[in-house]
């Protein structure tokens, strides 16, 4: 039992990607961390999946394994499936899944400084992907990436490509990270943490522009996020993970109304919200599991207000409780049937 | 209302912009902070809020003296903090001002024990513990701010992100201080470790009787616990009031942009929220607008604001400044206009 479902809706031609009980660990001298339990989840086309979780939860490990950039060692991938459109990616070819990566499925990152390289301008880092899977020209190319960087709103693109990464502003790099990932028209963007290093009035004309981009293009979204204010604004469905699982998945608008996993109910209720002045936070006790012991049964068990003897023993099953909504935790059906 | 325990007037920084390496000239100014006032009263908590550039953290370092103010002054309690001092004095100063930083990663010594850096604070200022007593403080202070106290000897690679920024708050407590500079204490951790350090702070705040200048980027953890704010734009203060004003009745339209870039986290509300969308990025410190430093992004800009730059003032709708106003709050805008509603 997965939230991969075909219950949930979406036909199988909609279905861009389909990861299924992935499990990674991660080797290092002194220990084993199990980083990925059996994540699962799908996106379809023109859709905006939004992959919630804390640090240390997974979301980008999983991301990483989509996009075959996984470092090896020391993560392994010890079991499951990532399907693309229906083609089975983890057996694929390397020359397969690099003819995959840019044309088919692209990635932005949180710290677009780093992403690019600081020695050539942003316009010849656009460029290179015309150049060398078009074919086209030096010329022609550049000229593409002036046109890339128009579309993602740069002003004076002709004059901008020409420019190296530093004489760009924070929100300019993310922008000219955009417009290369979009450059051979992919089809599946993934977003990890896009807008965290920049300044909120920087992050609401981002995510306005990825929301438009996505739109315009009918592109699936993965939005891998921390923040739960951007994911109310733009997401479709939601995944929650914690420890390396998938420990709730459902539409936006019903897991803000009514969690059904008391980790996003504890995530919900330790916000500061902006519209409302509150006396004392509830919060969540303790900290995440060490990945390298993860506790046994439920491992949100130490942390949690409803853990009984079956939580301690028993992992709980992602299981569907209402079409679409899934929420791994054993008291699920009482958390949703709550008013 | 009692009399402010820190009144601080026009202070000013400017870092100097250097070119050559022999023989250096100082071609420009970067102007961190640049003629900003407020009172902190006893026992309350004012947030500043802002975006990077705007000066916030300059603004700590000052209070705290690790850089000398260009201009200005800070009084505490009635006495001048930034004059010529004596040691025995700036250290009684320092005893009475602490503050928490940031990264709990880099504001640790990795080489010390958490009893070594706790307890660090006693060794310069031995009148607050005597030697025998220190152990037993340390653990106090430990216990305090929720960690074991059996935990005195782990170094600080041992502890989680959230509990190393526990230790940097008992080490801000170590001396009981008055007042204590928060300089982004909680932006470096998960929100549900946010959350338990946030509340930490608000309990210590109601039993030690502390008052806090708490800076953030994140508008929703300085309205949670502030009394009041000031909100920052390129080293000058745009706005301030009690956090109901700020909040529900913004006057400077970079507030209320500010206010309207924040992501609620409830889908329902989604497309009924209105949406102020500034363009472009906040220019450069070093040379800022001339008049109003808001007017290259703002919507409301004429000529006048390039020319006359707004004082921070109480206004009333339409921008006049009437001090006299009974519940009016200062903003510096030639247009301000009461805006409720932007944040729901």
């Amino acid at each position: 039992m997965s939230a991969t479902d075909d219950s949930t809706g979406g036909s199988p031609e909609s279905r861009l990607l389909e990861v299924e009980d992935l499990h990674v660990e991660f080797r290092t001298r002194e220990a084993t961390a199990n980083v990925l339990n059996g994540v699962g989840y799908h996106v379809d086309a023109g859709e905006t999946l939004a992959v919630l979780g804390e640090s240390g939860s997974g979301k980008s490990v999983t991301a990483q394994t989509v996009m075959g950039i996984l470092d090896t060692p020391p993560g392994f991938v010890t079991k499951g499936a990532i399907r693309y459109r229906g083609e089975e990616l983890l057996s694929a070819t390397e020359d397969r899944r690099r003819g995959l990566r840019g044309e088919n499925m692209a990635m932005i990152f949180q710290d677009a400084l780093s992403a690019l390289n600081p020695v050539y301008t942003v316009g010849f880092q656009i460029a290179e992907q015309f150049r060398f899977r078009r074919g086209m020209s030096r010329k022609d190319a550049m000229a593409k990436a002036g046109e890339m960087l128009d579309m993602v709103k740069i002003p004076n693109a002709k004059q901008r490509v020409k420019e190296f990464p530093h004489q760009f502003s924070g929100g300019m790099r993310q922008r000219a990270m955009i417009a290369m990932s979009l450059a051979l028209d992919p089809d599946l963007l993934i977003a990890d943490e896009p807008t965290t290093a920049l300044d909120v009035t920087v992050q609401a004309q981002i995510m306005d522009l990825l929301d438009e981009l996505r739109r315009e293009r009918g592109m699936g979204l993965i939005l891998i996020t921390h923040d739960l204010g951007v994911v109310a604004e733009v997401a479709d469905r939601i995944a929650v993970m914690y420890a390396g699982r998938v420990v709730e998945e459902s539409d936006a608008e019903s897991l803000y109304k009514r969690p059904a996993h008391p980790y996003t109910e504890g995530l919900m209720e330790s916000i500061p919200r902006l519209d409302q002045k509150g006396e004392h936070l509830a919060s969540i006790k303790g900290l995440p599991p060490n990945l390298a012991n993860i506790p046994e049964g439920c491992p949100f068990h130490p942390r949690c207000h409803r853990a009984t003897d079956e939580c301690r023993r028993k992992v709980p099953e992602l299981l569907e409780l209402r079409p679409g909504r899934y929420s791994a935790c054993h008291f699920a059906e009482e958390l949703i049937s709550s008013e | 209302m009692s009399e402010p325990i820190l009144q601080v007037r026009d202070l000013v920084k400017h870092f100097p912009v250097q070119q050559g390496i022999v023989f250096k000239k100082t071609i420009g100014h970067v102007r961190a902070v640049d003629g900003v006032s407020f009172d902190l009263n006893r026992g309350e908590t004012l947030g500043i809020v802002g975006e990077s550039g705007c000066g916030k953290s300059t603004l700590a370092q000052v209070l705290m003296r690790l850089e000398q103010p260009t201009s200005g002054s800070a009084l505490f309690e009635g006495v001048d903090m930034f004059g010529k001092k004596s040691a025995s004095q700036l250290r009684q100063l320092r005893r009475d001002m602490q503050i928490v930083l940031q990264d709990p990663y880099t504001s640790l010594n990795p080489r010390k024990t958490v009893g070594d850096i706790v307890g660090e604070p006693f060794e310069i200022h031995p009148e607050v513990a005597p030697k025998g007593d220190r152990q037993r403080r340390v653990q106090e202070l430990l216990d305090i701010v929720g960690l074991n106290p059996e935990h005195v000897r782990r170094y600080p690679h041992q502890f989680s992100g959230g509990q190393r920024q526990r230790i940097g708050i008992a080490r801000a407590l170590a001396l009981k201080p008055k007042v204590i500079v928060c300089d982004e204490p909680v932006s470096a951790l998960d929100v549900s470790i946010q959350a338990q350090v946030m509340n930490l702070l608000g309990d210590l705040q109601s039993e030690f009787g502390l008052s806090y200048i708490f800076i953030a980027h994140d508008l929703g953890v300085v309205r949670h616990l502030s009394d009041r704010v000031g909100v920052m734009y390129l080293g000058k203060m745009v706005e301030n009031g009690t956090e109901d004003q700020i909040y529900e009745h913004p006057q400077h339209p970079y507030t209320q942009a500010l206010l309207s870039s924040v992501p609620v986290p409830d889908p329902s509300v989604r497309d009924r929220r209105e949406a102020i969308r500034l363009t472009g990025d906040v220019p450069s410190p070093a040379n800022p607008p001339s008049g109003c430093r808001f007017r290259t992004r703002c919507w409301k800009a004429q000529d006048i604001c390039a020319e006359q730059e707004p004082e921070l003032a109480v206004r009333r709708d339409g921008g006049r400044i009437d001090l006299e106003l009974a519940e009016g709050h200062p903003s510096a805008c030639h247009f301000a206009e009461r805006h409720d509603h932007v944040v729901s």
